[in-house]
Order: C-alpha cells, then structure tokens, then sequence
C-alpha cells in the first residue's frame, strides 16, 4: 500500500541572530493508512511543528513531503489549503469551539467553507450529533458543556467530512482522566473503523491506545517503538 | 418601552435565577440599565458578582428569568430560540478571553466566519473581511493560521471577526485575561479607537486599570449594580 504521508529530510530552522537553530532536524518518515501514530517527547522537542506541518497549517520548512500522491512542498498555499480542508481533520487541546455559537453551529463550521448544499450540511451535522450521541447538547452553548463534552464536540467537527486523517495536538490535556479515556476510546474506535490518526502526547497512557510511538528530541527523531498493548 | 432612539439597550427589572439540587442562586436580581448608542461601558465586580452571566444575557446567549429587554427598540427578552439566534449572529459581535479562533482556519477564514451566516456574496464577504482586518491593523496576515501569531495578534483578528458583520454592539468577556500586560494594553487601544469611531461596547472585566478605558463603569456585587461611575476623561 502507499504511505498516507512520506517527509524527507523536513526540516525547520529559525534564524536567531545569525544562528540558526533547527526546529526540526532531517525528518525522515512513513506513516500508511489506518496507522495511529504518536509523537512524544520533552517541551520543545518539536512534536507540535510536525504536526503543524503534516497539517499544512506551517508552510516555513524546506525537505519533502508527500501526502498520498501530492508533493506539499511544492504546492503553493491555496493548493495546500485546500488538500488540508478536504483531507485532514484537526483536534485542539483547547477545543476551539466558539462560544457565541451552538454545538449545532460549531459542527456546521468545517461545512461552511465547502460548497456543501444546505440541505446537506444540516443532514451531515444531525448525523454527527447522533453519532456522538450528542442531538440533546445541539442548542447549547460551550460555556454550558463540561469539558470533555466540549472535547466530543471538537472530535466531531474533526470529523463530520470523514477526513482520511485526524491530527490531534494534546487531545485530552485540559480533561480529567475520566473524560479523557472516553475521547482516547472514541479515537480508538474511529482509528479501528480506517481513519489514521496522529497524536501529540506527554502521556504513556495515551500512547499505548495507538500503535506506534515516535520520540522526538530537539528537533530530531531519536526513538521508534510499537506502543505497548494497553489493558483496555 | 423606550422612546428615544439613541438607546440602544434597555434592561427593567432583569432577574437570572439558576436551580441546581434543589437550591435557588440568584445571579441577578433586579437590573435596570441602559446603554446608548456610541456609549463604551465596561461591568466590573468581583468573581461570582454576575458580570458574566449579566453579558450572556445582553449577548443573547441566555434569557432573563424574568423581567425586560429591549434591544434597539425591540422586545428580547421572550423570543423564541431561532429568533435569538438569527438576532445574536447579526447584531452582536462577541470578543472572548480565550480568542475563541479555530486553529485550523486562516486568520481570512477565521474573520469570515460570522458572514458565512448570512448569505452575504462572496464579493461583499472579500471585501468586508478586508476592511475589518484593516481596521485592526493585520490586513498583511490573512493567509497566516492562528498558531503562526503572537497572542495580542490573535486577539486582534477576533475583534475583526466581531466587527465583520457591522453589529451594533461588541460584547468583550475578559479581552485581555490572556495577555500580557503590553498586549492587553495594545488590544484596549484598540477597543478604544473603535469606540471613538462610533462602535458600542460592553465589555466585562476585573481589571481596573482597563475599566477606566470605559466612559461607564458599572459595579455589580452579588447580582445586583451597587454603583456607577463615569470617566471624565473618557
């Protein structure tokens, strides 16, 4: 099978006063389809740049990347954009919901910047609000949402498009440990059912719900491991 | 009902009452306020005072318990909830502690948001969300994602996306709660450079040195306003 995501020699420097200091530092790396990933590391390790850059989101790099068959680093912005949008859904540590808005209205975001007929959308939101188990929260603001139900709702934006991947950064570092297994479980379930997904992660606990876990050490990937099975 | 025309918020006898296992909170008893057109009114009070709560229901995200509401002459404190929606994602531009921008959303798309609502043509929405980036000043910074700007930054496209749909009244929870004290500084000149140029706004915040960027000053204590000031200066 063709790899989801091929990067060659990535790299990411900043200039620092005519040094230059490496972000990311030969980046070489696989990942095929239906693999959920994890990048651990210490602070400043450069996990969240490599996540940012497989989600298109940092375009400040040199190397190569291939997403499927897509050559990224020679794509210009709206390209890249536009392969993101259609391809990969983001979760945030924060949850990124906007307050002024209802659970029904969050969810409709992603959709409101395709070419989705309205009909459509609100079939696709109420579809997402079944299948999160979530249709009685779709008139509530975040505010009144605790936050691993702000969380669910930030996975199912993720993936109301059924994006091919899910890049999350921290997922359940704002939960307590109980909501936080039901979004790992959730994730578990999405990645059995074909998506891959990548995660950014301090936790051990967190890492051994994927399947392979990459480490990251100033810049450079210092360590690959199968994740070690997790009793649930 | 509110005669003269420059109101533009009329509150009578509002009252937020919250039960929970069987006990009665009154986050608000009894306000009566009025803001007018162009005015810039900052609520102060300590945690827990019902500053928040008093924003959500001026903001139209909740309704009073009981009381009245009038909003540009039109009653809102009873409407039903597709009215208070359709009326909240027009006339109110919301500005939060947190930012509240998505992260995988170009600062362009981040600002659109709210015309996306609308059914406003693609070459208003261009056209809209250029002038709103350029009023605080990040024009030069629309194809950038929100992680590529420094906090003060961000918080400057969130007051372009609650000024895109020209509402008539900005709502700030805590602007400058995020920020370091330079930023909130620079965000606060903002506000004020807004309002100087007609812009309403209400904006909730424990901070004094930022209440006083406010013409009015409302202090709420246990739900209820317990004294207003003016700026002279202001």
């Amino acid at each position: 099978m063709e790899p989801l995501i091929q990067l060659r020699n990535l790299e990411k420097t900043f200039d620092t006063g005519g040094n230059k200091f490496f972000v990311l530092r030969r980046v070489t790396l696989d990942i095929q389809p239906g693999e959920f990933v994890t990048f651990m590391g210490p602070s400043g390790a450069g996990k969240s740049t490599l996540l940012s850059i497989i989600g298109m989101l940092d375009s400040a790099w040199s190397g190569e990347y291939y997403f499927l068959d897509q050559p990224v680093h020679k794509l210009n912005v709206k390209k890249r954009n536009e392969l993101h949008k259609a391809n990969i859904g983001f979760v945030f540590q924060s949850y990124h919901l906007i307050d002024n808005l209802t659970v029904f209205e969050n969810l409709d975001i992603p959709l409101s910047y395709k070419n989705v007929p309205s009909k459509e959308r609100v079939s696709l939101v109420c579809d997402a609000l079944d299948r999160f188990n979530i249709v009685g929260k779709k008139d509530l603001f975040p505010s009144q949402l605790s936050g691993g139900q702000q969380q669910l709702v930030g996975v199912a934006r993720a993936v109301i498009q059924n994006p091919k991947l899910i890049l999350a950064d921290e997922p359940t570092g704002n939960l307590h440990s109980a909501q936080g297994e039901e979004i790992m479980k959730l994730f578990k379930r999405l990645n059995e059912a074909g998506t891959t997904i990548i995660q950014v992660t301090h936790s051990e606990r967190n890492a051994a719900y994927g399947d392979r876990v990459i480490q990251l050490k100033d810049g450079w990937i210092v360590s690959e491991t199968t994740a070690t099975a997790h009793a649930g | 009902m509110p005669e003269a025309n420059d109101t533009l918020i009329k509150l009578e006898g509002v009252k937020k009452v919250f039960y929970t296992d069987e006990v009665e909170t009154h986050a608000l008893s009894e306000i009566h306020l009025e803001i007018k057109k162009g005015q810039y009114i900052s609520i102060a009070g300590p945690s827990g005072c019902g500053k928040s709560t008093l924003l959500s229901i001026l903001g139209l995200l909740d309704s009073p318990s009981a009381g009245s509401y009038w909003l540009n002459g039109q009653p809102v404190a009873n409407l039903t909830l597709s009215e208070r929606t359709r009326i909240r994602n027009r006339e109110i531009g919301f500005i939060f502690q947190a930012f509240n921008l998505i992260g995988d959303l170009t600062v362009y798309e981040n600002v659109e948001l709210p015309l996306t609502y609308r059914g406003t043509g693609a070459a208003e929405r261009k056209q809209k969300v250029q002038h709103a980036l350029e009023r605080v000043g990040m024009a030069h910074r629309l194809r950038h994602y929100p992680s590529q700007l420094s906090g003060g930054q961000q918080q400057r496209v969130a007051v372009a996306r609650a000024l895109v749909g020209d509402p008539l009244i900005l709502m700030a929870d805590e602007p400058t709660g995020n920020l370091d004290s330079k930023n909130g500084e620079a965000v606060m000149e903002l506000l004020r450079d807004l309002h100087r140029n007609g812009a309403t706004i209400c904006m909730v915040t424990h901070d004094q040195r930022y209440a006083n960027f406010a013409e009015r000053t409302i202090h709420l204590f246990d739900g209820r306003v317990v004294e207003e000031t003016q700026e002279a200066h202001a």
